[in-house]
């Protein structure tokens, strides 16, 4: 089984905990430093959110650049993750301080590099364009395009509506030389999984979602052990 | 002093900040005595020239969330659009999103400059009566990453309230990124010397949206910012073919009706999911004049006739007190 760890730097908007169903554990010291929190009785998931750390979830973390850079400085060196095999870092959106502070304070280790998430509209891909040149001006690989919310299958009639435009991620792909990784469709039960804590990908292993996300990662795995 | 001067080293904390010449980046930079010293800290001379400059302006409308991808720059552009639907009034839409700036495209402006002169940046107009501002317009191609930090977005926000030349407006609608930071703190800060109208939150019906959308109700409370109400984006979806709905966000924890509810705040309406507006908005095209018999269409319109009693509810009130 694989170690995984997620670090979420989206510090005013921290969805990862919810979407775990972690809940509001403390995070306790050791020598090594923070203790991330387990998603799992086997400690194969860690995680470390700034939705930890705040006394109400509410609460909410308006502070300006400098003081989220330091705070992610911290996460990065100051987080005992242990042996790890994959950790993700989750973004908030945009090219500005929690990007630059993740990159800085990963420098000395290695970043693999990055996977870009768009949906298929042009209003989403025209901002991902940037993120890719953000990608290209620090030297982060791009990994690849995944375009999520890609077509409705409505469960009554089977009838698939292209709720937010279509293809966007495969121009993308096109447009900037990059790998297209896969397009995962919009399920409502994916979204109500999610809000509930459960693990979509144990509840729901037929359905054409899991399909999806399922071959994103096979492809990502195989593309990092290739390296 | 400019909040991130040129002589400043690549981690300036920004001069008006807590750490101006204290933090571990000032070391060695030319201007960090004046910054320890605190006299960098003195109100922003900036903030009553906006006051002044933007004193002709009637009503001002933040657009915010704390989620991203819940469609604030949609609304934001077809609130613009429908307010400009009335030609005796003036609309202006500022883009404050400095790294993902949608509205260029939204409005069909994509590739539009912006141009200077004497009494500063003219905006793009869409119309006679509608204009537009976005970082978008200052960028060469849509390649191009603004790759800022806080302060350096904050002097670019600053710009676009001090010195676009925007004349008397009726209406000015701000669209924000997600989030409670740097943008945020400094709209409303550049405004403080100007009434701001509210605010208006969008979210999902979705738990994780709504998560964050607290939040930023909670930083609408701290800056004191007024919020005329919450719209659920997202909200359903009716097959074409078949005509059933269904609730592909589903509202977990009872979506913003129940928010709204527990925390006593209007909601404005509830907007259902349409594919033409996302085909609409990639066009550049106002989705209320393309598909105006549209479930959503008619929300929306209702949504604004609520944010404009808002607004004039506000002036009589005012009106009536002095």
């Amino acid at each position: 089984m694989a170690a995984v760890g997620i670090l979420d730097v989206d510090l005013c908007g921290p969805s990862i905990p919810r979407m775990l169903s972690i809940g509001r554990p403390d995070v306790h010291q050791c020598d090594a430093g923070w203790v991330p929190v387990y998603a799992d009785a086997q400690k194969s998931l860690a995680l470390m959110s700034i939705g930890f750390l705040l006394e109400d979830p509410d609460e909410a973390v308006v502070w300006r650049g400098p003081k989220k850079s330091a705070m992610i400085g911290q996460f990065v060196s100051d987080v005992a993750w242990g042996e790890l095999d994959v950790l993700l870092v989750d973004t908030p959106p945009g090219t500005s301080d929690e990007h630059l502070a993740v990159l800085e304070n990963l420098k000395k280790h290695r970043v693999d590099g990055a996977i870009l998430v768009t949906t298929p509209q042009a209003v989403s891909t025209g901002d991902v364009r940037r993120e890719i040149t953000f990608c290209k001006k620090t030297g982060v690989r791009v990994l690849g395009i995944v375009e999520n919310m890609s077509g409705f299958v409505c469960p009554h009639c089977s009838e698939c509506s292209n709720i937010f435009s279509k293809g966007g991620g495969e121009d993308l792909a096109k447009l900037t030389g990059s790998v297209f990784l896969g397009s995962v469709p919009l399920d409502p039960l994916l979204s109500s999984s999610i809000e509930e804590g459960k693990d979509f990908m144990q509840s729901f292993p037929n359905s054409a979602t899991f399909s999806a996300i399922n071959s994103i990662s096979q492809a990502l795995l195989s593309s990092l052990q290739n390296d | 002093m400019a909040d991130v001067p040129d002589n400043a080293p690549e981690h300036c904390p920004g001069t008006t900040s807590e750490q101006a010449g204290k933090s571990s980046s000032c070391e060695g930079c030319p201007n960090q005595k004046v910054c320890a010293s605190g006299a960098t800290k003195a109100p922003d001379p900036a903030i009553a020239e906006i006051g002044a400059k933007l004193s002709t302006v009637k009503h001002k409308i933040l657009v915010l969330s704390g989620k991203g991808g819940v469609g604030k720059s949609t609304f934001s552009a077809h609130l613009a659009h429908a307010l400009a639907s009335d030609s005796t009034k003036e609309v202006a839409l500022l883009d404050v999103d400095i790294c993902g700036p949608s509205i260029p495209r939204i409005m069909g402006l994509e590739g539009e400059q912006v141009h200077q002169s004497g009494s500063g940046w003219s905006p793009v107009y869409v119309d006679d009566n509608l204009a537009v501002m976005s970082i978008g317009f200052l960028l060469s191609s849509p390649d191009d990453a603004v790759i800022w930090r806080g302060p350096k977005k904050n002097g670019m926000i600053k710009q676009f309230l001090r010195d676009v030349d925007w004349g008397d407006l009726d209406y000015l609608i701000v669209d924000t990124p997600p989030g409670t930071s740097d943008e945020h703190l400094s709209i409303v800060q550049y405004l403080s010397a100007t009434h701001v109208d509210g605010a208006v939150i969008i979210t999902t019906p979705q738990e994780v949206s709504l998560q964050d959308v607290r939040k930023e109700i909670r930083f609408c409370q701290k800056v004191k910012l007024p919020i005329i109400g919450v719209v659920e984006n997202m909200s359903g979806f009716v097959c074409p073919s078949c005509k059933n709905t269904s609730q592909i966000f589903p509202p977990t924890t009872g979506g913003a009706e129940r928010m709204c509810a527990d925390l006593n705040l209007p909601l404005l309406g509830k907007v259902p999911l349409d594919p033409r507006i996302a085909r609409s908005c990639d066009e550049g095209k106002s989705f209320l004049n393309e598909v105006p018999d549209s479930p959503s269409a008619e929300v929306y319109q209702n949504i604004v006739q609520s944010i404009k009693d808002y607004c004039s509810n506000r002036v009589t009130e005012e009106q009536s007190t002095t």
